[in-house]
């Protein structure tokens, strides 16, 4: 695994893979995990090929004639960055094949939002994995459609204030669970899958290291607040992600084909109040008569979610169900 | 607007021929406030360097020790995620009027 040294010497010697310039807001917590992801991989020796969804960091890294990119990448379309990358992973595998290209250093990684992951993307990512392509796919996930103003997303939590799903007297924001990403990646079995958030960029590096080596699909879902509409202060971000792991809201586990592993464990947890009271996307659910009822909802699911997680950790130990993609 | 190119002098598919290209846009601008750092209790851990978003914080490494190099205010945003990772509070935030002779 990179350590803090390894990257400074690698920055100082060659340069940033993901550079100053972009356009996203101010207190982002997309750009750092489009600069820890690749600068991982530069560190490692690896030489990256990225291709992003249509999302905020698409478009705030892409505006011609500028690019943050210093590492070869592709834009596609918002509903298909995994079939694209697969596409380049398996001309790649061709151009090798024919030796026309004498490179095995070269990575694809496929980085989307939450609504270019969780809902308009999910059937070319869930093919992509299916097909057994040799890429990292990244979700940042700020929990909602950000580059269009807040609309929800099959990602965004319940009782969490959106512009298609707004609080107010008649409801109480969106009413849907979050859907569960990783499970639903982790469903396809042959492939390594990941939770990881910005408080934490050891975790985060070291499964990066692990999607780079894996010889398969791997997904990594990173939660990188949006400051914008979360409503919090620019520069509370990774403050609030070290909140969610601390209060079960986000615990960091991983799966690898079949074998799951919970790699952080608090050995106390907070309530997940202390977490919703911090976001201002909740204020005007706090303010509801049902805001206790709710908060206690969601107690409840992220215990259950948690011990569930501690269970299949148990259950699945030294059992993969495939040793091979 | 008059400098914006036309359909048929933009390449094909939106290509972009060199990389990093976004370094000419100074995101600076955007800044109402500045990280100021101590640098006598500032203990080179590189957190904030890790953490920029804007990647506005220079790192070397002298001999055996990391070194916190320059923040470039040209790119600094002034969000404060540096000030609040710093582990031994060596940066402060100040608001961009007490900078206004620079
Ligand atoms: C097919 C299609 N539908 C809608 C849009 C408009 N659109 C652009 S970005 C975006 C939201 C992206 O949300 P997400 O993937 O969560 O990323 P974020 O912007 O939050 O980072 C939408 C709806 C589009 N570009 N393409």
């Amino acid at each position: 695994m990179p350590n803090i040294r390894d990257l400074v010497d690698y920055v100082e010697n060659n340069d940033w893979a993901f550079t100053q310039g972009h356009r996203l807001c101010p207190g982002c917590n997309a750009p750092m995990v489009a600069n820890w992801a690749t600068l991982a991989a530069k560190s490692l020796g690896y030489e990256p090929v990225v291709g992003v969804a249509t999302g905020c960091l698409e478009v705030s890294t892409t505006i011609f004639p500028y690019t943050s990119w210093n590492v070869p990448y592709i834009h596609n379309a918002f509903e298909n960055v995994a079939a694209t990358i697969s596409g380049a992973e398996a001309a790649y595998r061709s151009l090798k094949n024919r030796k026309k290209i004498d490179n095995d250093k070269i990575k694809f990684i496929a980085i989307g939002g939450d609504g270019g992951t969780y809902d308009i993307g999910l059937q070319s990512l869930s093919g992509a994995i299916e097909r057994g392509h040799d890429f990292v796919y990244i979700l940042y996930d700020n929990e909602g459609y950000m580059n269009t103003g807040n609309q929800r997303s099959g990602s965004t939590p319940p009782g969490a204030d959106s512009t298609t799903e707004p609080i107010g007297k008649a409801s109480s924001g969106k009413l849907q669970l979050k859907k569960s990403i990783v499970d639903i990646v982790a469903g396809h079995e042959g492939v390594y899958a990941a939770t990881a958030v910005t408080s934490e960029p050891w975790d985060f590096m070291r499964k990066m290291q692990q999607a780079l080596e894996f010889r398969g699909p791997a997904f990594i879902a990173v939660l990188a607040p949006c400051v914008r509409f979360w409503r919090i202060p620019d520069d509370s971000g990774v403050e609030v992600t070290k909140l969610a792991v601390e209060t079960k809201y986000w615990p960091l586990w991983e799966y690898n084909m079949g074998v799951y592993k919970v790699t952080k464990k608090p050995k106390t947890f907070k309530p997940v109040k202390e977490y919703i009271t911090k976001l201002g996307r909740y204020n005007k659910l706090m303010k509801r008569p049902d805001a206790n009822e709710i908060l206690e909802e969601l107690q409840n699911y992220v215990n259950a979610k948690w011990d569930r997680l501690l269970a299949l950790e148990e259950l699945t130990k030294d059992k993969p169900l495939r040793t091979k993609i | 607007m008059s400098n914006l190119k036309g359909w048929k002098e933009i390449p094909i598919g939106g290509v972009i021929d060199k990389p990093a290209t976004s370094r000419l846009y100074k995101t600076g601008e955007w800044r109402v406030s500045r990280p100021v750092i101590d640098r006598e209790v500032c203990i080179n851990c590189m957190q904030c360097w890790l953490y920029c978003p804007d990647m506005s914080i220079e790192g070397s490494i002298e001999g055996k020790r990391m070194k916190l190099g320059e923040f470039k205010m040209e790119y600094c945003k002034g969000c404060g995620v540096c000030a609040a990772v710093c582990p031994v509070n060596a940066i402060v935030m100040k608001p961009e009027s007490e900078f206004i002779d620079e």
